[in-house]
Parts: C-alpha cells; sequence; structure tokens
C-alpha cells in the first residue's frame, strides 16, 4: 500500500527519538518486574511449605502461579500505558499541523493509518518480549508449559492490538494529547470492566456485555486455550476502531 | 495543468469561496493574492487534496482533485503556509521520509535529495535536528520537501517569509527558475514579490475572482492617469508654474527636497505629452536633469481592486 513503508519508519523513529517511550518502557518492565517477582516470592513460599506436606505439593504449579499472575498483571499495565503511546499518534500530527503534509503526499489514509497502528504495535511487542526474560529465568528452576505461555502471549499482543486502534481513535478526537490519552484510557477501561454490570442485568444484555468485555475474551488465552471467537473479537474490535479513525478523518475534512 | 471552473466551498452554511474560474498553463507562474479571510488558502486546500470541494470542478494536470486525488497528489510538490515539519527528525531523515511518502524509487530518492538540498542552500544543517534550525532554514526545508519527486505543478503559500533578503532574492530566482519548466502557483502577502516573479496574478476577495491578469496590464485598466516625475534645474517658482500652465497636464506638484526641484505632473493617461513638456522646459532654458513615468505599484492596484468590490458578494 502506497505510503506505509514510509509512514511505518516514521513512526518507528518517532518512537525512539521521544522520551515519553523510554519512560514509559521503563516503567512497564520495572511494574512488569515487580509484579513477577511478588508472584515468584509467593511460589517460592508455597513450594517450600509443600515440600513438607506431598499432598499440598500436588497443587502447586508454575504456569497457575506465576506465568498466569504475570499476564493478568501485564494486561493491567498495558492498560495504562498503551493510551500514553498513542496519544502522539494524531494529536501531534494536527497540533503541529504536519497531517496537513502527510496527506498532501500522495499516500492513502488508510496506508497512514495502518502505518502508524501497526508500529505501535511493534513497540508493545517489543517491550513484551523483554518481559519474556521473566519466564526464562524460571524455566531453568522449575517446569514450564510452553503452550499456556505462548497462548498468553498471543493474547496479550491481541489485546495489545485492540488497545491501539482505540487510543489511535482518540488521538484522532482531539489536538490535545493529554486529553486523547485520558480519552483512550477511560474507553479501555470501560471496556475492560463493562462486564461487570452482566451479573446484574437480564440475561439479554448480560451476554452482550460480556461479550464485549475485553477482560472476558483475554482469560481463555491466559489458561491456554486458543478459541477462534476470542481471536475473532480483538481482530474485529481492532478494525472497528481503525475504520471508526478513517471515517473520523473524512467527516473533519468535509467539516473543514 | 491547473483549471478551476465554478469552485465553490462552503464551510457549514458559510462561502469560503463562491464560483470561481481559472486556469493556469504549463510553464506559468501565478501569484494569488487577497486579503486575509479572502480564501486563497482554502482554494489551495482544495488544489492539493487536503480539502473537498463543495461544488465545482478542479483539475491539475488533467486529473480531478475529487476523482483522482492520488494521482493530483503526484503531480503536487506542496509548501503549505505555516510549514509544518517533524521537528524530531534530521534535515536528511525526513527529506528521505518526504520522498518515499512521495513514492519515488530507491535509485532517485538519493540524488533527489542531494538536488533539493543544493538548491535550497541547506548543505550546512543536513545533519542538524529540524527542531533546531532557524526560521529560515526551516522555510527552506519546507521549499525542499516540496521540490523532491521534480513535481511539474507547485503550490507554494508564502514561500520567503522568514527568510533574510539575501535569501529572498535566492529562493525568488530559484522559484523563477523552477517556474521555466513547472506550474507554479505562489500565494503571498509580499505584493513586489509577486510582481518579481509572477507573470500573472489571480486577485481574489471574499470568496470571488477580482482580477485575473498580467499586473501590467491591471495597472493600465486601473490608472486613470499618466504620472510623469521630473527633476528640473531652474526657478522654482516659475516652472511649477509652467508646468500648471501647460497644455494637456492635468495636476502638478513640488515634491519638498534639497537640489533641483522635484515634481510630479499628471497627464491624461491616453494622452502623451511628455515630448511636448520636455522641449518646453529646454526651450526656456531649464535644466531637464531626469523625466520618468510613475506607474502604479501592484499595492496600489490591490487596495482599489478590493476596496471597489461592492460589499454584497458573499
Amino acid at each position: 500500500m502506497k505510503g506505509f513503508k514510509a509512514v511505518f519508519k516514521r513512526e518507528m523513529y518517532a518512537f525512539f527519538a521521544s522520551p515519553v517511550f523510554y519512560v514509559v518502557g521503563t516503567i512497564f518492565l520495572i511494574l512488569s518486574g515487580y509484579f513477577f517477582y511478588t508472584s515468584t516470592a509467593y511460589f517460592s513460599l508455597i513450594s517450600f511449605q509443600a515440600a513438607q506436606n506431598p499432598y499440598a505439593g500436588q497443587q502447586v504449579n508454575l504456569n497457575e502461579m506465576v506465568v498466569k499472575p504475570l499476564f493478568d498483571d501485564l494486561s493491567i499495565i498495558l492498560l495504562l500505558i498503551v493510551p500514553l503511546l498513542t496519544m502522539r499518534l494524531l494529536a501531534e500530527e494536527k497540533k503541529n499541523g504536519t497531517i496537513e503534509l502527510l496527506l498532501t503526499y500522495p499516500v492513502r489514509e488508510l496506508a497512514v493509518l495502518l502505518g502508524k497502528y501497526l508500529a505501535t504495535l511493534l513497540v508493545i511487542v517489543l517491550l513484551l518480549a523483554f518481559t519474556a526474560v521473566n519466564i526464562f529465568v524460571i524455566s531453568r528452576f522449575g517446569v514450564v508449559d510452553w503452550g499456556p505461555v505462548l497462548s498468553g502471549y498471543s493474547g496479550m499482543v491481541l489485546m495489545a492490538a485492540g488497545f491501539v486502534s482505540l487510543g489511535l481513535f482518540t488521538s484522532a478526537l482531539t489536538q490535545n494529547q493529554i486529553v486523547a490519552a485520558i480519552l483512550g484510557f477511560g474507553a479501555l477501561l470501560m471496556f475492560w470492566i463493562i462486564g461487570w454490570i452482566g451479573s446484574v442485568s437480564g440475561p439479554g444484555i448480560g451476554q452482550v456485555v460480556n461479550y464485549l468485555s475485553m477482560l472476558e475474551h483475554l482469560e481463555p488465552f491466559t489458561k491456554g486455550v486458543l478459541d477462534s471467537r476470542d481471536i475473532m473479537y480483538y481482530f474485529n474490535f481492532s478494525l472497528f476502531f481503525i475504520f471508526l479513525t478513517l471515517r473520523y478523518l473524512d467527516s473533519q475534512k468535509i467539516r473543514g | 495543468m491547473i483549471e478551476v471552473e465554478q469552485l465553490t466551498k462552503y464551510y457549514g452554511f458559510l462561502p469560503a469561496i463562491s464560483d470561481l474560474s481559472f486556469s493556469i498553463g504549463q510553464g506559468e507562474v501565478v501569484g494569488f493574492l487577497g486579503p486575509n479571510g479572502a480564501g486563497k488558502t482554502t482554494t489551495l486546500k482544495i488544489l492539493t487534496c487536503f480539502l473537498p470541494l463543495t461544488s465545482g470542478k478542479a483539475r491539475v494536470n488533467g486529473w480531478d482533485v475529487s476523482r483522482n486525488s492520488l494521482k493530483v497528489r503526484e503531480q503536487l510538490g506542496y509548501l503549505p503556509e505555516s510549514v509544518p515539519l517533524y521537528t524530531e527528525m534530521t534535515v536528511e531523515r525526513f527529506l528521505s521520509f518526504a520522498a518515499q511518502a512521495k513514492g519515488m524509487g530507491t535509485r532517485e530518492i538519493k540524488p533527489s535529495i542531494e538536488k533539493a538540498i543544493d538548491d535550497c542552500g541547506l548543505q550546512k544543517v543536513r545533519g542538524r535536528i529540524i527542531g533546531h534550525l532557524s526560521k529560515g532554514f526551516k522555510q527552506r526545508l519546507g521549499l525542499a520537501q516540496a521540490l523532491l519527486n521534480n513535481p511539474p505543478v507547485l503550490i507554494l503559500d508564502e514561500p520567503t517569509i522568514g527568510l533574510d533578503p539575501a535569501q529572498v532574492v535566492e529562493i525568488r530566482a530559484l522559484i523563477r527558475s523552477l517556474g521555466q519548466e513547472r506550474t507554479i502557483i505562489l500565494s503571498s502577502h509580499i505584493l513586489p514579490e509577486v510582481s518579481q516573479t509572477c507573470q500573472r496574478v489571480i486577485i481574489i476577495n471574499r470568496g470571488r475572482i477580482v482580477a485575473i491578469d498580467t499586473v501590467s496590464n491591471l495597472t493600465a485598466q486601473i490608472q486613470t492617469s499618466r504620472k510623469v516625475h521630473l527633476t528640473i534645474q531652474g526657478p522654482g517658482e516659475e516652472v511649477l508654474k509652467a508646468l500648471k500652465l501647460h497644455p494637456g497636464v492635468l495636476k502638478t506638484e513640488e515634491k519638498t527636497g534639497d537640489g533641483p526641484g522635484k515634481y510630479l505632473v499628471e497627464m491624461d493617461k491616453d494622452q502623451d505629452i511628455r515630448a511636448d513638456l520636455a522641449r518646453s522646459i529646454i526651450g526656456q532654458g531649464w535644466g531637464l536633469l531626469e523625466m520618468g513615468s510613475q506607474e502604479l505599484s501592484l499595492e496600489e492596484v490591490f487596495v482599489q481592486l478590493v476596496t471597489e468590490e461592492p460589499g454584497d458578494t458573499v
């Protein structure tokens, strides 16, 4: 697609030239490291106790007690940091006027959006890849089932893809990066916890909100279950918000 | 190269431009003038496909801006008014990005960047971060990115703003040389710049075209009388009286200053009495040191056209 490669490369450059990426990346890795350490320390305490009680030892499982909580914690940290990475994408272009330059080059708007979207996703995948070091470390000292690890990371990437698409959309709505980040965080949190009203509403609405909940669709991945319905959910979620961003940019052009 | 027919653009219920029609041929440098809010930038944004039009037609190199937006953008080099640039990039990296975004082939990119850097005088700052550059260098970089793919049509919005006088002369010369083989629309508030670089001017006011012509034709149309300035060595009062009484002279004015007397004489524009006037002065035994026509400046033409426009056009 015309212009995609140029926009993708420029976005990658913008990320690595910006202090925001290094600050956000450092906070992400410190927090994920801290959560991993607490889970591992707890696991080591339980395994020590289990060593004295063989019956309890059967329930001690590295995947259940360290890997799964790590993914749960990572998803929460991503919820906090993705809006900080996406806030710049279109809001900065609009504020600086570079969007005029970009959209008067012979590039398709979709190529611009996909270039920005995939560059941000790749940056998050890089950050997630660093957290894999934690799992390699514990695999040296215990038995890790790699299936749920891989499915967990697939879930993380798919969920991050959804987060980025929503962040891209909120970044298109305003010239102010802070506003874009707050809108993005609010909307993501809403999609995260929307399932909570499922238990108190009727069965019809309950089913709908449960389907919309990001948390509900992440759960199977962290347990090692790859369900096509969950994959499609995140895929459609991303597609929907990229489409919405495209339409929003068009509507803005018409209004001038 | 550029054809605009009854172009209209509304922002909500407010018309920004109404029924604009003009055409610009290949190798023509045309100045686009108008007061603030006249619709210049809107027109340029429609031509660059950044804004959609409400009605009418606009074609660039035969491609319709609404139907063949990508093709139109391939023909264009555009320098927006505020010169937006990615400030975290270096000059070379930014030009490389712009060349890639313009769809240039890998082999063409490097020579094209070198040429743009040379033409716009960016050698000294090629490795510098854009955010650290002065306004003048940013302006030149904006122009360099517009020239990258050697586009047949250049749309330049205020190209010399922020440049020092020497750079202004260089960039104007560059625009003139580029205009030999390209079509250029140059929007500017600096009227001498337009008269020096452009073959024709389009003056718009309140979203409508007020005039399209060469500067000399516009001046001739608007000028109601011919003004001649004279420097005469002779007795001041007598000279002034003789000038006033000379047949065909409408108005005479003496300019204050040291040295020989300077006079401004206004005569009917269809009746050239300059030769008679010269003979009469010399015949009196006075010294005619200087005689020259004083043309209306583009500023005067512009102000006259824009203020003559009736108020109910929008």
